[in-house]
């Protein structure tokens, strides 16, 4: 039974490929789009899929005479579907991009068929600094945590912080905020008085927080997954820390735009270093913001900003190849590209195919009765260091 | 000193939230002998119901909180009469694919309509932040769950020893045909028992939302709590769930606080623990059936 479902599924894809390539193969620039849109992530997902659309909206769907064609499909953020997925949009689809990924293990588990296949990998959200180590074909829109972290850190040396107690998820990220942060705050003369790794799936903060509140810091250093930021400050106030004059520094992925209003004034204050924020006074930003708004009723996140670059960043390498879509001319297209993003300046480091980026201290401040991070200081054009050294 | 006193009060809040949000699991699993594994879906319902009356409707918190145990026990009977009731008499493995399945269904459902980021029920001013009582810091919420939930057990307990409905329940469990033999309507003895489990468990997942956070997930992801506690505490009394989510909440908190880096395991050490000593929970009746 199933090896004959097996050969029947082959044949009608056979089939259809020869209906389909001839006809399509030259107009099209197909981008496989994987993306988490259910699971846990699927906040993630929705944003970037709706930064895809937003840019295609604003600039047309075609680019160097072809015409852009994506294809969604989520992945869960299971890293076995993501490779499964970038498989059959390669082989079947015949696919020119594959982009999105919402969590480091997919974008790792995408790799080795971006290499075997030449197809340029565009990593739109995961945030480890491996990834682009992983095949000469990814190039990433979105940050890594190494940026925001060993900026915070540099930081908080600098402005009188002088003891942190850090809680961080036990999981590859948040162990690479903590390193990295630990890094530079320890190297500019800060102390670690309290470590705390909580689980992944941790239900309640209560006992950690009242080991931060134990040690008496100046500030506490958080890294939690998206989601988990709004319960971790909702209970970091009702324990008093806000009170006590603890007060909380991190990357910027806890104070994500897209969960900040609904963590209420327990946010206000706090002081983190990333590269987006919805507040970013710029006028691309501006537009970017009222466009995403007016489309789907929401404010967008850095996340969305990660995916918006990243189509925009295959626009721009179409354009340059003059439609040409040979996986080296693309990527020999991306690397040294420049511009100007809702995010602020940013450009592709040619040696990592990185993002290379400003990263902003903001606070959490209210604005028209609304939670935003407003940036006061700029580190400006940060490269990824967390790069294993060659 | 005092900081043993406000973990040891943290554990207790944590432990009767978990108490309301199982206790409803142990009422189906024990007397009605069926495997609900969809108990967390109620939860999840009662929590998503609460929130958006506070939310979006501009209802108060307390005038919500008895509206999510009405509504998830007003689903909890259409879905018993409708589905449940054809299950009780089935094998144990087509409860659990059955109420597996509804699990699923409830959390892409929800997903769907109210998305996937985590909600927050906006909470009174009264309700926030911790005051001193000798030292001891005491969060207004968690004082309020244990309030609540200290309330909710000793009803329940009433209820079940004292009243008549309680002696029908119970006659009705030990022997069905015996029971309906003697006038009492076992359908809807069940029937109102089960409602009732799930209406405890929409407000505990109304409570729990600020504490535990609340998104489609909810029922997968705190399946196995209900479980730990109902198999350690046995499941043939409310005492039984009742210590064993006390024991559990404190275990897991002061775990947490004294030795972090071992946090997550001690509350499987526990349960490991008690099930070698006491196979059949803390409370547990030897298999009779």
């Amino acid at each position: 039974m199933s090896i004959r479902s097996h050969m029947l599924l082959a044949a009608g894809a056979v089939a259809g490929m020869l209906a389909l390539a001839p006809a399509h193969a030259q107009e099209t620039v197909k981008i496989g789009l994987i993306l988490p849109m259910t699971g846990g992530q699927a906040s993630t997902g929705k944003q970037i899929d709706n930064a895809v659309k937003l840019y295609m909206q604003q600039n047309g769907d075609t680019v160097a005479g072809k015409k852009i064609e994506v294809i969604l499909k989520d992945d869960a953020a299971v890293p076995d579907n993501t490779k499964r997925l970038a498989q059959e949009l390669i082989v079947n689809d015949k696919v020119n991009f594959i982009a999105g990924f919402g969590v480091t293990p997919a974008a790792l588990a995408a790799a080795p068929l971006a290499t075997q296949a030449k197809v340029p990998e565009i990593v739109m959200a995961a945030g480890t600094s491996i990834i682009t180590e992983r095949s000469p074909y990814i190039v990433r829109t979105s940050f890594t945590l190494a940026q925001s972290s060993t900026i915070i850190g540099d930081w908080a040396a600098k402005n009188g912080i002088k003891k942190v107690a850090t809680l961080t998820s036990d999981y590859a990220p948040g162990n690479d905020a903590l390193n990295f942060f630990k890094q530079n705050f320890t190297a500019g003369g800060g102390e670690i008085v309290e470590e705390v790794k909580v689980p992944l799936q941790n239900p309640d903060f209560a006992p950690f927080l009242q080991r931060m509140k134990d040690s008496k810091p100046d500030a506490v250093f958080v890294f939690v997954p998206a989601g988990q930021g709004g319960n971790f400050m909702k209970q970091y106030a009702e324990r008093g820390l806000d009170k006590s004059g603890i007060r909380v520094i991190g990357p910027g992925d806890v104070m994500d735009d897209d969960l900040l209003n609904g963590m209420g004034d327990a946010a206000l204050g706090t002081v983190t270093a990333h590269l987006y924020s919805a507040a970013h006074p710029s006028a691309a930003n501006k537009e970017f913001v009222a466009a995403y708004k007016k489309a789907f009723g929401s404010r967008p996140g850095f996340m969305a900003v990660g995916g918006y670059d990243g189509i925009r960043l295959i626009y721009e390498a179409l354009k340059k190849t003059g439609g040409k879509t040979d996986g080296d001319a693309l990527i020999a297209a991306m690397k040294g590209m420049k511009w100007e993003s809702p995010r602020g300046p940013i450009s592709i480091d040619p040696e990592t195919r990185d993002i290379v980026q400003n990263i902003y201290i903001r606070k959490v401040e209210k604005v028209d009765g609304e939670l935003y991070n407003v940036e006061f200081a700029t580190f400006e054009a940060v490269k990824d260091s967390g790069k294993t050294k060659k | 000193m005092t900081t043993l006193f406000t973990i040891l009060f943290d554990g207790v809040a944590y432990g009767m939230l978990l108490f309301v949000l199982a206790c409803g699991l142990a009422v189906t699993l024990g007397l009605m002998n069926f495997v609900n594994l969809a108990h967390g879906a109620f939860a999840m319902t009662g929590g998503y119901i609460c929130a958006v009356l506070v939310n979006n409707s501009g209802w108060p918190f307390f005038a919500a909180l008895p509206l999510a145990f009405v509504s998830a026990a007003a689903i909890g009977v259409a879905l018993e009469r409708t589905l449940y009731r054809h299950l009780y008499t089935r094998s144990h493995l087509d409860q659990v694919l059955f109420t597996i399945g509804l699990t699923f269904m409830s959390v892409a459902a929800v997903d769907y309509i109210m998305g996937s980021s985590r909600i927050f029920i906006k909470l009174p001013a009264a309700l926030e932040g911790q005051f001193d009582f000798f030292g001891v810091g005491i969060g207004r919420y968690r004082l309020m769950i244990i309030v609540i939930c200290g309330l909710l057990t000793v009803a329940l307990q009433l209820i079940l020893a004292k009243t008549r409905f309680g002696s029908r329940l119970r006659a009705a469990v030990d022997d069905p045909r015996a029971a309906s033999g003697l006038g009492i309507n076992v359908p809807q003895v069940f029937a109102f028992t089960f409602a009732f489990g799930c209406g405890l468990a929409g407000l505990g997942g109304a409570l729990s939302a600020e504490i535990l956070g609340l998104d489609p997930y909810f029922p997968l992801k705190f399946m196995i709590y209900f479980l730990i506690v109902v198999t350690v505490g046995g499941s043939s009394s409310i005492t039984g769930p009742f210590l064993a989510s006390l024991l559990l909440g404190i275990g897991d908190v002061a775990g947490k606080y004294y030795v972090p880096k071992m946090g997550p395991f001690v509350i499987y050490t526990i349960m490991i623990v008690i099930l070698i000593w006491r196979p059949n929970g803390l409370f547990g009746r030897a298999a009779t059936r």
